[in-house]
Order: C-alpha cells, then sequence, then structure tokens
C-alpha cells in the first residue's frame, strides 16, 4: 500500500454573511467531507460549479478568504496541516495548478512567475528544462501572459508544480476551454506527475476526463460529498451508490443509445437533488 | 517584422502629430477665453491701476495717453489678433504692471514657482502612493481607516485654508518657518542660496503637498484592493510566497503605473492649488502674478502666464499618456500576438 499523502476528515467550509438587518447568519458552502489521497494516486473531484470544489483545495493549501471558517481535520504526509504548516510547505511539497491566464500576474514574464520568489542560476536553468519538456519553445520565459495561447498558459501553470518536487498536486479545473486533444495532453502531464510518486487531486466538473485519468472519483454536490468510488465503478453504474451519480453516469455520451437517445431525465434528477439539498 | 516595426513607427508619428495638434488648439482655446474673461471682467484698469483721485486730476490728453497704454481704446478682437500675431512671431508682449518683457517676467517667476510646484508634485506622489499602499493592503484595517479617513478630510479642504493653518502653527507660533516671500527680506538676490529658497518654498510646498496627496492615495488604495484581491495573488500565495514578496513584487508591479499616470494627469490641481497657496505666503510665483495680471488688467502677462501654464498642463498629461504607451508591456507589444 503507497503511503497517505491527504487524509482530510469530516472538513467544513463556512462563511458568515450579513442577512436581513443586523442578524449573521453563517452560511455552510462544504459540509463534513472526507477524502484520502495516497502517493501515485490521482483522485478526481468532481460537481458542478458551485459545488465546493475549489474551496475543497483553498481549504487544503491555508488560503481560504479571510471570512471563510474551516472546520475538521487534515493530515498531510502523517501529520497534521496547520495553517502555520500549510504556510510552510505551500508552493514546495504542496503545490496548486490554477485554471487560467488571471492566475498569472499580468506584468511579469512568465518566466519570472515560474521560477517564482526564489530566483537563482540553477532554478533558472530548471524552468527552462521544464518548460522545453513540455514543447515550449524556447524564449518563452520572456514572454507576458498575454502573448500566449490557453494552452500553452496551461503547460506554463503546471510547471510551476513541477519546478518543485511537490508530494501532493491540487489541479483546480486545469483543461476548461482546451479542444479535447489538448485537454487530452494536459492530463497525461499529471499523469506523469503521479508516476513521479506525488499524489493528485484533479479538480473538475468533466466527468468524462476525470475516468480517463484518475484512479479514484469523488463526487460533490452542493459541498457535500455524495459518492466515492474507484473510476471503474463508473462503467457499470450498479455499482455506484447514489442516484445523482448514477444519472451522471448515464448522461455521458458513451453510455446513449446507439440511436442516441438519453437514457435519464437529468431534469428530474436534479430537481429531486434540489429538494434533498437545498440548493 | 520589419515591415511591423515600421508600421508601428508611422502610427507612433501620426500619434505624435495628432497630440501636437490638440496642443495647439488648446492652447488658442484657453488664450481666448483668457481674454474673453478679461474684457467682460467689469475692473476698469485705470481705476485700478491709477486711481480714482489721481484720474480726476488729470488732463484729457493724458487720460488718453493712459487708455492707450492699458489697450482701453481698441475693440477686443482687434487686441486679441495682434497679441495673438506677435506671440507667433514670438514675441509675448511687455507686462503693462510691470513694463518689462512678459518673457522675462514669466522667466523669473516660473524660476521662483519651480521649486515649490515639483517638490510638491514629487511629495504628494510619493507620500500618496505610499500611503495607498498601506491601505490598499488590507482592506478595513486600522491602516486603511486611517488613510482614508485623512484623505477624504484632505479633499475636502481647500488648499489655501491648509496653507493658512499651517502658516499660523509653524510659522506665526512656533516660527519654524518664514511667514512668507520667496527670498529672506531685504538680502541681495545674489546672496540668496539654494537653501534660502528651499526654506521659503517649505511651507507653501507642504500646503501644496498635503492638498494633493488624497486624489494619488485613495486612488492607489483602490488599486492596491484590487490587485490584492486578484488571483494571481492568491495563486503567488499558494505558491509560498511571503506577505513582503507579495507587496514587493506582484502589487508594487501592478499599481506602479496607474499611479504614476495619474500624477502626471494631475499637474493640473497642483498648478491650480498654487495660486491661491502663493497668495496665502505671498510668495513671488506663478500663481501670484496671475492673481495679479488678472485683477491689475494686465493683458500680456496674464495671457502669457495661461498660454505657459495650459503647456505645462499639456505636458503632464501628454507624459501619461506616452507613460502607458510605453511602459505597460500589453499595450506596447501591440495587444496580441
Ligand atoms: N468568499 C466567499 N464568501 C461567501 N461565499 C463564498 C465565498 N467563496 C465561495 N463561496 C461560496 O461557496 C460555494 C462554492 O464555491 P467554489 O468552491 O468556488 O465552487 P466550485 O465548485 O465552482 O469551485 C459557492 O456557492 C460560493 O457561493
Ligand atoms: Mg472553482
Amino acid at each position: 500500500m503507497e503511503k497517505e499523502i491527504l487524509r482530510i476528515e469530516r472538513l467544513s467550509v463556512s462563511f458568515s454573511q450579513y442577512g436581513r438587518g443586523l442578524a449573521r447568519r453563517r452560511l455552510s458552502a462544504v459540509e463534513e467531507l472526507s477524502l484520502s489521497v495516497y502517493a501515485g494516486e490521482i483522485v478526481a473531484v468532481v460537481g458542478s460549479s458551485g459545488s465546493g470544489k475549489s474551496l475543497l483545495a483553498h481549504a487544503v493549501m491555508g488560503i481560504l478568504p479571510y471570512n471563510g471558517r474551516l472546520e475538521g481535520r487534515i493530515w498531510f504526509n502523517g501529520e497534521p496541516l496547520t495553517q502555520k504548516r500549510a504556510a510552510k510547505l505551500r508552493g514546495k511539497e504542496l503545490c496548486l495548478v490554477p485554471q487560467n491566464v488571471s492566475y498569472l500576474d499580468p506584468l511579469m514574464r512568465v518566466g519570472e512567475q515560474v521560477t517564482g520568489g526564489r530566483s537563482s542560476p540553477s532554478r533558472r536553468g530548471k524552468c527552462k528544462s521544464v518548460l522545453a519538456g513540455y514543447g515550449l519553445e524556447a524564449g518563452v520565459e520572456r514572454k507576458y501572459p498575454f502573448q500566449l495561447s490557453g494552452g500553452m498558459i496551461r503547460r506554463i501553470l503546471i510547471s510551476t508544480a513541477v519546478m518543485e518536487t511537490p508530494k501532493l498536486v491540487i489541479a483546480d479545473e486545469p483543461t476548461p476551454g482546451l479542444h479535447p486533444e489538448a485537454a487530452g495532453r494536459v492530463m497525461g502531464h499529471f499523469k506523469e506527475i503521479a508516476k513521479a510518486g506525488a499524489g493528485v487531486l484533479l479538480i473538475t466538473h468533466d466527468i468524462e476526463l476525470a475516468l480517463l485519468t484518475a484512479d479514484r472519483v469523488v463526487v460533490l454536490y452542493g459541498g457535500r460529498m455524495i459518492e466515492e468510488a474507484p473510476a471503474s465503478a463508473f462503467s457499470d453504474e450498479t455499482k455506484l451508490s447514489h442516484p445523482y451519480t448514477r444519472a451522471l453516469c448515464r448522461s455521458m455520451p458513451k453510455n446513449w443509445n446507439p440511436d442516441g437517445e438519453r437514457l435519464c431525465d437529468t431534469g428530474d434528477i436534479l430537481s429531486y437533488m434540489r429538494k434533498e439539498y437545498g440548493r | 517584422m520589419k515591415q511591423e516595426r515600421q508600421n508601428r513607427l508611422r502610427h507612433g508619428g501620426i500619434w505624435f502629430g495628432g497630440q501636437i495638434l490638440r496642443a495647439a488648439a488648446l492652447i488658442v482655446l484657453v488664450s481666448v477665453l483668457a481674454f474673453f474673461l478679461v474684457s467682460v471682467s467689469p475692473i476698469d484698469p485705470l481705476q485700478t491701476n491709477v486711481g480714482q483721485a489721481a484720474l480726476g486730476a488729470m488732463s484729457r490728453e493724458q487720460i488718453e495717453k493712459l487708455e492707450a497704454y492699458w489697450g482701453v481704446d481698441t475693440p477686443p478682437t482687434e487686441r486679441y489678433l495682434s497679441w495673438a500675431f506677435d506671440f507667433l512671431r514670438g514675441d509675448m508682449g511687455v507686462s503693462l504692471l510691470y513694463r518689462r518683457p512678459v518673457a522675462e517676467i514669466l522667466a523669473e517667476k516660473l524660476g521662483n514657482s519651480v521649486w515649490l510646484l515639483l517638490s510638491a508634485w514629487v511629495c504628494s506622489g510619493l507620500f500618496g502612493f505610499f500611503l495607498g499602499m498601506l491601505a490598499g493592503h488590507r482592506r478595513g484595517g486600522s491602516a486603511d481607516r486611517f488613510v482614508t479617513g485623512l484623505s477624504l478630510v484632505v479633499a475636502s479642504t481647500p488648499s489655501f485654508w491648509i496653507a493658512m493653518v499651517l502658516l499660523l502653527t509653524f510659522a506665526v507660533q512656533l516660527k519654524w518657518f518664514p511667514i512668507g516671500l520667496g527670498v529672506p527680506i531685504g538680502a541681495a538676490s545674489e546672496a540668496v542660496s539654494l537653501a534660502d529658497r528651499l526654506y521659503h518654498a517649505a511651507l507653501p510646498a507642504a500646503s501644496l503637498s498635503i492638498a494633493g496627496i488624497s486624489s494619488i492615495a485613495l486612488h492607489t488604495r483602490e488599486k492596491m484592493i484590487e490587485v490584492m484581491e486578484s488571483e494571481y495573488i492568491l495563486f503567488a500565495r499558494a505558491r509560498g510566497e511571503s506577505e513582503v514578496c507579495l507587496i514587493l513584487r506582484h502589487g508594487f508591479r501592478n499599481i506602479l503605473l496607474p499611479a504614476v499616470t495619474l500624477q502626471f494627469a494631475s499637474v493640473s490641481e497642483i498648478i491650480g492649488g498654487s495660486v491661491l497657496v502663493e497668495q496665502v505666503f505671498s510668495y513671488p510665483g506663478l500663481g501670484q502674478a496671475a492673481v495679479t495680471a488678472g485683477l491689475g488688467g494686465d493683458v500680456p502677462l496674464l495671457l502669457g502666464i495661461t498660454v505657459l501654464t495650459a503647456a505645462v498642463v499639456f505636458s503632464g498629461n501628454l507624459a501619461a499618456n506616452l507613460l502607458y504607451h510605453v511602459i505597460d508591456p500589453r499595450i506596447r507589444k501591440g495587444g496580441t500576438e
């Protein structure tokens, strides 16, 4: 059995909000979520927009917004991951791969951003070789983010994690806006990272991509975890426990009837979910 | 590639030509407006400058001579056109009050004012930028509340009032600074050192700086908040960059350009403020000369000052525009690849 890199137990994230008048109420965005990631494994977190995926990532990184409150426990590499420890480890053993170009400083050359705050000749050399390894032409490190295409930006963002020797990589929706071929290539990069021994938490709303890449899939709905299953379970929906996941499974094009008719009515299940989960 | 560079150069040339035309149009408009305002002003230059009693004692011929001197007998259009033609030939005329060439007076007054304006401009820029950065780093924090409060108070206080408070406190009460003028009283102009000049410019410059701080501070704060809440700061934090690193590497870089641009565009405010502040401190600069010329009906001097300040303000705006085009890589590289 591989080493458990990340273990999350009953994690909740809530925000205080001002309601009517001066009454403050807590709005919980993630509730009682538990999951583990082992070394060399890719765990996909799938959920629709607003289901709390990014908050999960930010909670682990220790970069929740100041009005967010975190409950529950997180272990990293066998030890409790306190806010202080997260601050020390992030950017080194604990890496985040963000979604798009807006996570890069628009006025800084990408090379300087890939090396990060600690620029040294050896790091600059490594940066060049990492970028070259991702098929980015020489000289790309002297460009500004706005000069690069979406696919190139995605590879730059992944490079920031590969520059370090991470034990855990959290990728927050690394593919939207890419055509399937480019998305597949990006997924390949994450497989390489996992093969090199890191755990990968792959956040996405694309279930098919998740199944292609991940070993295990966690499904979130409205901030709650409703299913955790190995990727193989999705080829046989009787192995899935939750009606939402089963519907999700059936709605994938490869599971449609040969005549193209969908086998489930997503509307029904969504209205059921809304009633059940209140959102 | 070469073609592209040539294209960009041509565009740059056209843009620059356009700016020159705009400057010319601005100067024409401003001088016409200033002239129009003086000619409709109820102030009679003869009565103001010669005096009611003296006029009463004069003969008809003497009064006619004076009227000719002050230009009261010529129609306004003719007067303006003759001034404009002389101006185009490089002759700004002779000041009616000082009886010296306008160009000479402008050089002297500008020489006095330039210290004041420049130091006020630089100080308000530096302090405003620093305060704005401090405030915007943590929105709603104690530094933010202090800076925002201060800026709002200053923004709603007229600059001459700040000048009077400083004058009363530091010159009259504490006697740390002279109460007015640009040089020590009675000193020969060769004996006046740079230190003397700076000493006399200190309070007026401080008043102007304080008055100019609020807009740059509030603007920088706004930008800084935007930057600190941006996704690239979040990501930099996720990469383990320290708070100081965030501010210096990303914050500074992203707020510097808008701040400098604003500062160049705000030259007009400093010059406008200097008119009143120089009045309070009896500082013999451009602002004071403008007031004297306006109230005394000295048309050539007033027009000279107006054109000069319009040109300075325009240069400030031009510099602001240029900065954006030259420094920001997104604009410099043409926006797309
Ligand atoms: N700073 C915040 N204050 C209040 N609510 C927030 C804040 N950030 C996120 N939320 C709420 O948390 C929920 C989950 O957000 P997020 O994790 O970004 O979803 P996603 O799964 O699309 O990444 C959203 O419904 C959002 O309204
Ligand atoms: Mg998200």
